[in-house]
């Protein structure tokens, strides 16, 4: 527990000292997507019986969870290829449970603030949707799934490099492809097919639908959360094969 | 206190550690000495858990550090050879972060971080974020942030490296001051003086393998006390003598030009393995 909470506080330590700076960098990229789809496409156009804004709005929820929980996975890379600061855990003792539960509450941290935004900027906007239990349940599920699975990536990765991969490879098309900005429904069957592999599908679906108050579909939240322990697991054991 | 028995590290083809046996006492000041990939930073690496043994076992303070990983990292501290603090936190949060990581209480952490700060002499710059300190101040925080949960044994991995000469000696009386305080000190570095000054026993690795053991006193002694350097056909030859006398005696009878000095823990090394330490 102590150990946990050791790994969370340096990480809070340094959201906050970087406070500003977080702001400005999570409010850009929400702010152009709502202004260049949301705004330019109108509120006219309506997606599943609702204005296009309103129904983006829980896409770039989902979307920003993820990107952000994931983003702990650079900011681990810097601490162990850049600052070496991950030599100071290896050397404490500190179980890899501890170490990896307190970075994926860092990474969920994020998720949360970003969000957080988000909601600030749509309501600005004019966007008002039900932020309910099911829509901060679904929020942090995703966050945890992606978490946990940057946490382990970032256990496994060699080089600053490599983790840049795998952001353009997973995280970047996820991004666009699953259900972020238009409904996954519309693309052909096989398309579909493939999507519903992808997580953040199921994500931006319980979060819209949370977000709509229409009723949960119990499989998305159930497999976000078996995605989500499985890759929590894998990153425990995954933390080993960072010692040389 | 430091149990070392046939340890060896593989890294692919590379044969770091070729079964390293040694025994480090309470309270000793050892270093460890080599030229660059010799396998010290290896052997620290493993000892403190950074690297994992490809065989041997090894024990701190009695504790097993596979079997009993934790209770093994409670009882050293470490200073790396890379400067790895939080460069982004002041030097207190840097403090604090190494306090919870080991468990101290709230109240023990602040009562230790003063009394380290005022220690290393840096109390002043308590809350400064580590990037404005000077190199020489950012080594200073590493010891202090090994020493935060008093650990028996503290390991430093070329603590003086890259440091200008007056700085190094600061540091070098810190660590005496340490010792001093009862801590096991086991001290990687390629600066033979640094050796010479400190250590009560040095171990000489060279390519993975231990080639000498002993005090610096009786290594030295093994050859004489006094040598004379001459340039033969453009290479450096040395000769060792008993006294100073015998060197004396030594340039009057021969031809050439001669360099007469002390006998040094580089001309041990040199002698066990055909190189210098500093090549």
């Amino acid at each position: 527990m102590n150990g946990m909470l050791a790994i969370y506080f340096r990480e809070l330590l340094i959201l906050r000292k970087r406070f500003f700076r977080q702001l400005a960098s999570m409010s850009v990229s929400p702010l152009l997507y709502l202004i260049a789809f949301g705004l330019g496409m109108g509120r006219d156009v309506r997606v599943e019986g609702h204005s296009y804004l309103e129904f983006l709005v829980p896409g770039l929820v989902a979307m920003n969870s993820m990107v952000q929980a994931f983003a702990i996975a650079s900011e681990i890379n810097i601490a162990r290829f850049y600052w070496h600061i991950f030599e100071e855990f290896q050397a404490a003792p500190l179980r890899n449970i501890a170490y990896v539960t307190g970075e994926v509450l860092a990474g969920i941290t994020r998720a949360l603030f970003s969000t957080a935004i988000i909601l600030v900027i749509a309501l600005l906007s004019g966007v008002v949707l039900s932020y309910n239990l099911y829509f901060w349940l679904a929020v942090i599920l995703n966050s945890f799934l992606f978490a946990s699975l940057a946490v382990g990536l970032a256990m496994l990765v060699k080089s600053h490099s490599d983790q840049a991969l795998l952001t353009n490879f997973f995280i970047t098309p996820m991004a666009f492809l699953g259900g972020t900005f238009f409904p996954v429904d519309r693309m052909p069957g096989w398309v579909q097919h493939v999507l519903h592999f992808l997580p953040l599908t199921h994500a931006a679906k319980a979060i819209r639908a949370a977000a709509f108050n229409l009723p949960p579909d119990p499989f998305s939240y159930l497999l976000l959360a078996a995605l989500g322990a499985l890759f929590f697991v894998l990153a425990f054991h995954w933390v080993n094969r960072a010692r040389e | 206190m430091i149990r070392i028995e046939n340890l060896t590290k593989k890294f692919k083809q590379l044969e770091a550690l070729k079964g390293i046996s040694l025994h480090v006492k309470q309270g000793e000041l050892f270093a460890y000495l080599g030229p660059n990939g010799s396998g010290k930073t290896t052997t620290i690496k493993i000892l403190t858990g950074l690297a994992v043994p490809s065989s041997g076992n090894a024990w701190l303070h009695g504790f097993h550090i596979e079997d009993d990983s934790l209770q093994a990292k409670r009882q050293c501290g470490l200073v790396p050879q890379t400067i790895n603090l939080d460069h982004e936190l002041t030097v207190s949060e840097n403090l604090q972060l190494h306090g919870k990581l080991f468990r101290m209480p709230a109240k023990e952490r602040a009562s230790r971080i003063a009394e380290l700060l005022d220690y290393i002499g840096i109390a002043d710059r308590r809350h400064s974020p580590v990037k404005s300190l000077s190199g020489g101040l950012k080594r200073r925080v590493m010891i202090a942030r090994a020493l935060m949960h008093s650990p028996k044994i503290l390991f430093l991995d070329e603590p003086t490296a890259g440091l200008d000469p007056a700085i190094r000696r600061r540091i070098w009386s810190l660590i005496k001051q340490i010792q001093q305080g009862g801590a096991t000190i086991f001290l990687t570095t390629h600066y033979i003086e640094e050796a010479e000054f400190l250590a009560e026993r040095v171990a000489f690795l060279d390519e993975g393998r231990i080639v000498a053991l002993d005090s610096p006193g009786n290594l030295m002694a093994g050859l004489g006390a006094w040598a004379l350097d001459e340039l033969v056909d453009g290479s450096m030859e040395t000769h060792y003598f008993r006294d100073r006398d015998e060197a004396g005696h030594h340039i009057r009878q021969q031809e050439g030009r001669f360099s007469m000095r002390r006998v040094n823990l580089e001309d041990v090394f040199l002698a066990v393995s055909g190189k210098r330490v500093l090549p």
